[in-house]
């Protein structure tokens, strides 16, 4: 995962790990975009040989420590959300940006609610259609990562 | 270079393999808890991270006090002055109702309350997973943190700690779905339990008969039993009585009187004596806190 400048690989994954938890106000706070999980995608799509499910399940597990759920909760959700990507990532690179974005808003909604279930089979949470806020930004900031990511791979040589 | 026939294990078998290890996780984790030890480890590794991400915040803060003009500077020294003032009444008034009170606590021969220990922290970080209601704040271990120790705020209760590691911890506030705390009326000192529902500004009360005399506006503070927070801070104001005769129970619910979104500074009380490095940090002067804690006991 480190050669070829693989470790911006990494930074970028703990840049979207900060992003996740910076404290925002509360009106806000419902629409954050689900970072980690657009930065694995990206990488997923673009180096499958380098960024992996164990790769998302780490993320995962960081950001359940980091969110102080039960661990292994996210961890879980964000695995099965890139294993879709990884199975299909030759097909998925073909679409354009915005049927990515789209299909992107799929698997976000799918982490989402793998989180939910689990969440309510741990402890009775009642749904509330707030949660699926992020999967709306998620969708529309895909193009913007995708076109910033894709600029440093490219800067960065990274292969 | 990328081989075009992937090698190694197949993406299925990955999953399986970390789907295995998320279900023992969670199992341990949740079911017999044997996290807790590790989890304070893992809290201190994280904290960095936290601490980074909060720095954006600290910046606009820093900011927007250094970038007050004079005017409003001494507007707001005013203002502090005119409430130090009325706080210090209240402070003389009650120091003498204290020792009123612990003479007549040693004339019942009933033990005579200690004084807290306060600890002043600052808020972290926020979580935006929304199914806890969890905050983190800039104390841990090094600075005499311990678990399940009474967070509040200068309104009222804010909750407790839930994970402490070493320069940071973990706060679990009364909003949170999986927090219960004791309380009473302050009006008729009925007890209560308030339960978090898991939205910030509703407390619910179960298992209250239908005869309970609860009103709408009355304040509920803490009770003291279960040990875990001191006696007579305010938690929260009942919004809602409906005493619906077709259900076994009254439905109650509260508002949490602490700002529980607009969290920026806390105190952590401790019931033991703390030692010397942690007694720096402890607050003294907290007129405002005493005020409610005697109007608690009143």
């Amino acid at each position: 995962m480190f050669s070829n400048n693989g470790f911006i690989i990494l930074l970028t994954l703990l840049i979207a790990l900060m992003a996740s938890i910076t404290p925002m106000p509360l009106s806000f706070d419902a629409f954050r975009p689900d970072w980690v999980l657009i930065v694995l995608v990206y990488w997923c799509l673009a180096l499958p040989s380098k960024v992996n499910i164990i790769t998302a399940w780490v993320m995962g597990f960081i950001l359940d420590v980091l969110l102080g759920s039960v661990l292994g909760v996210h961890a879980c959700a964000m695995a099965l959300s890139v294993y879709i990507i990884v199975v299909n990532f030759q097909k998925i690179r073909n679409f354009s940006v915005w049927q990515q974005a789209l299909i992107i808003g799929v698997l976000s909604a799918q982490y989402h609610l793998v989180v939910f279930w689990l969440q309510r089979f741990l402890s009775d949470v009642v749904f509330l259609p707030n949660y699926l806020y992020p999967v709306v930004t998620t969708i529309v900031l895909w193009p913007w990562v995708f076109l910033l990511l894709r600029r440093v791979r490219r800067h960065f040589r990274i292969k | 270079m990328n081989p075009i026939f992937n090698q190694g294990t197949s993406p299925a078998h990955r999953l399986i393999l970390v789907l295995c290890c998320s279900m023992a996780l969670i199992f341990f984790d949740h079911k017999m808890s044997s996290f807790e030890t590790v989890r304070g480890y893992l809290q201190s590794m994280v904290s960095p991270l936290q601490y980074m991400a909060n720095a954006p915040k600290q910046i606009m803060n820093w900011a927007s006090t250094n970038v007050v003009t004079r005017r409003q500077l001494m507007k707001e020294n005013q203002d502090f002055r005119e409430n130090e003032l009325f706080f210090h009444e209240q402070a003389m008034e009650l120091s003498i109702v204290r020792l009123e009170n612990e003479r007549l606590r040693s004339l019942l021969s009933s033990p005579v309350r200690n004084e807290i220990k306060k600890m002043f922290a600052e808020i972290l970080s926020v979580d935006s997973d929304p199914y806890s209601h969890q905050v983190v704040i800039n104390r841990g271990a090094n600075d005499g943190v311990y678990e399940g120790q009474p967070v509040l705020d200068e309104k009222g209760i804010v909750g407790q700690i839930l994970h402490v590691g070493s320069s940071s911890s973990r706060v679990i506030l009364i909003s949170d779905i999986s927090h219960a705390i004791p309380v009473r009326i302050q009006r008729n000192g009925l007890r209560l339990i308030a339960s978090g529902s898991g939205q910030i500004d509703r407390l619910i009360h179960n298992f209250v008969a239908h005869s309970a005399d609860v009103k709408q506006g009355d304040l509920l503070v803490t009770s003291g039993l279960g040990g875990k927070y001191p006696e007579g801070y305010p938690v929260a104001r009942v919004v809602l009585v409906r005493t619906d005769e077709s259900r076994e129970f009254a439905t109650i619910y509260s508002e949490p009187v602490a700002q529980i979104d607009r969290l920026r500074y806390m105190l952590l009380l401790s019931k033991d004596q703390p030692n010397n490095e942690s007694k720096k940090q402890a607050v003294n002067s907290t007129s405002l806190k005493k005020t409610t804690t005697t109007a608690g006991k009143s």
